[in-house]
């Protein structure tokens, strides 16, 4: 199964620009249920996905810098990197269905 | 295809799931549709997956955080054998037995036929329904003070509401704003004497009486509020970073308002116990309840949703 990563301030630069496919950042915390609620999710499309989409997480209390670089403000927010360019953005939890229609047009 | 089922349980807050525990340990093999990942909405769950700590569900007396309760009654459900499907009914048809739900599709061959129904939908939050709300969600407009507080460090939010909700999320908000300014549409608070006793001792909060936000600006994110106060007309603009909101709950009805009948203010009305205008159809927790809506209550009314359907099965010879 894809694994997926775990980001921080210091690998976020260097992972999502030197990937050759899009890779899409979960902002999570610990105390967020919502984040909780899509867990299982991203790791469906991991699987589902393997070789077009990387999945990454990065955990906002101990990230602040990329956090506060991309202006995020509510968790989960999810940002597909495209060539190292933030290309989509969602906010808040959403069905699998939803996340999915929302990534396809990246995933080729 | 269509899946068989006695009884199909929609929904999976304190109510649903407690059912599921029931009607699971009762034999019944239940199948519980429950609901889409959502922040604002009626996500599996519930509106507990929303909050943190709960200190007033007996049995965990350090509290328990919500989503964390959850996912334990999760468990405890599947454990005896609960069927848990993670999707939204789209449809319903409760106009004859089998009763039928769809999920996705409402033009195929219905997804479940079953011969009992315990509805627990639930209940979610009011939006205010302002301009600039819906363009500003998740750029300082939150529905989920412990989902976004953390985003408010050193900065002001205006929290708009006056009940117990209002008032904890306003408490929780201080550990990271600068302040929180409750706005309240009328001058007195409707939540309980402890949590105004807390709120108003709370250095951080102050109450802005009788005043409505009436537009949320900013460009990409919240900058400001106007303000309209409710006695005299008068309007003025606040500057704030954040803005939450918890001004009450509507029920989540929209699959059956035109087949189970309701109450005038729009809950499902239940008698003698969970039961509803259909035989065969049951229902538990806030989405009949506007007087308590506490997850223990709901977990109570579950409880007897799911020993209401076990006899009411019983006597069609189930």
């Amino acid at each position: 199964m894809a694994d997926i990563i775990t980001l921080t301030d210091a690998t976020f630069n260097e992972t999502v620009q030197a990937s050759d496919v899009p890779v899409l950042v979960d902002f999570w915390a610990e105390w967020c249920g919502p984040c909780k609620m899509i867990a299982p999710i991203l790791e469906e499309i991991a699987a589902e996905h393997d070789g077009k989409v990387k999945i990454a997480k990065l955990n906002i209390d101990e990230n602040l810098n990329v956090t506060r670089d991309f202006g995020v403000m509510s968790i989960p927010t999810l940002l597909l990197f495209k060539n190292g360019e933030a290309v989509a953005r969602m906010v808040g939890a959403k069905p699998k269905g939803a996340l999915v229609q929302e990534l396809s047009p990246y995933l080729d | 295809m269509t899946t068989k089922t006695d009884v199909l349980i929609v929904g999976s807050g304190p109510a649903g799931l407690t059912a599921a525990i029931y009607t699971a340990r009762a034999q019944l093999s239940p199948i519980i549709v429950e609901g889409e990942p959502s922040s604002t909405s009626d996500q599996p769950g519930g509106q507990l997956m929303l909050t943190t700590e709960v200190e007033n569900f007996p049995g965990f007396p350090m509290g328990i955080m919500g989503p964390e309760l959850m996912g334990q009654m999760r468990s405890q459900a599947e454990r005896f054998g609960a069927e848990l499907v993670t999707a939204k009914v789209s449809k319903l048809d409760l106009s004859q037995r089998p009763f039928k739900a769809w999920v996705g599709d409402t033009e195929a061959a219905p997804t479940y036929e079953a011969t009992s129904v315990i509805i627990a939908t639930g209940a979610r939050a009011l939006m205010l329904g302002v301009p600039g709300e819906d363009r500003l969600l998740g750029h300082g407009v939150s529905t989920c003070a412990t989902c976004d507080g953390f985003f408010f460090r050193d900065l002001p939010i205006v929290m708009v509401g006056g009940g117990d909700s209002a008032l904890e999320e306003a408490i929780f908000l201080t550990r990271f704003a600068s302040s929180v300014t409750l706005v309240h549409r009328r001058d007195s608070l409707r939540a309980s004497k402890i949590m105004q006793e807390r709120a108003l001792a709370n250095p951080k909060i102050t109450v802005r009486w009788n005043s409505q936000v009436t537009e949320i600006m900013g460009d990409t994110k919240v900058e400001s509020v106007r303000l309209v106060d409710t006695v005299t007309g008068a309007e003025d603009t606040m500057d704030v970073s954040g803005v939450f909101v918890a001004i009450g709950h509507q029920p989540n009805t929209e699959l059956f308002a035109d087949q189970l009948e309701l109450l005038e203010n729009g809950y499902l009305k239940v008698h003698d116990g969970s039961l509803t205008s259909i035989e065969g159809v049951f229902a538990c927790g806030d989405v009949a309840d506007h007087t308590y809506r506490q997850a223990i209550t709901a977990a109570g009314s579950g409880c007897m949703a799911a020993i209401d359907t076990e006899r009411w099965l019983e006597t069609q010879g189930h």
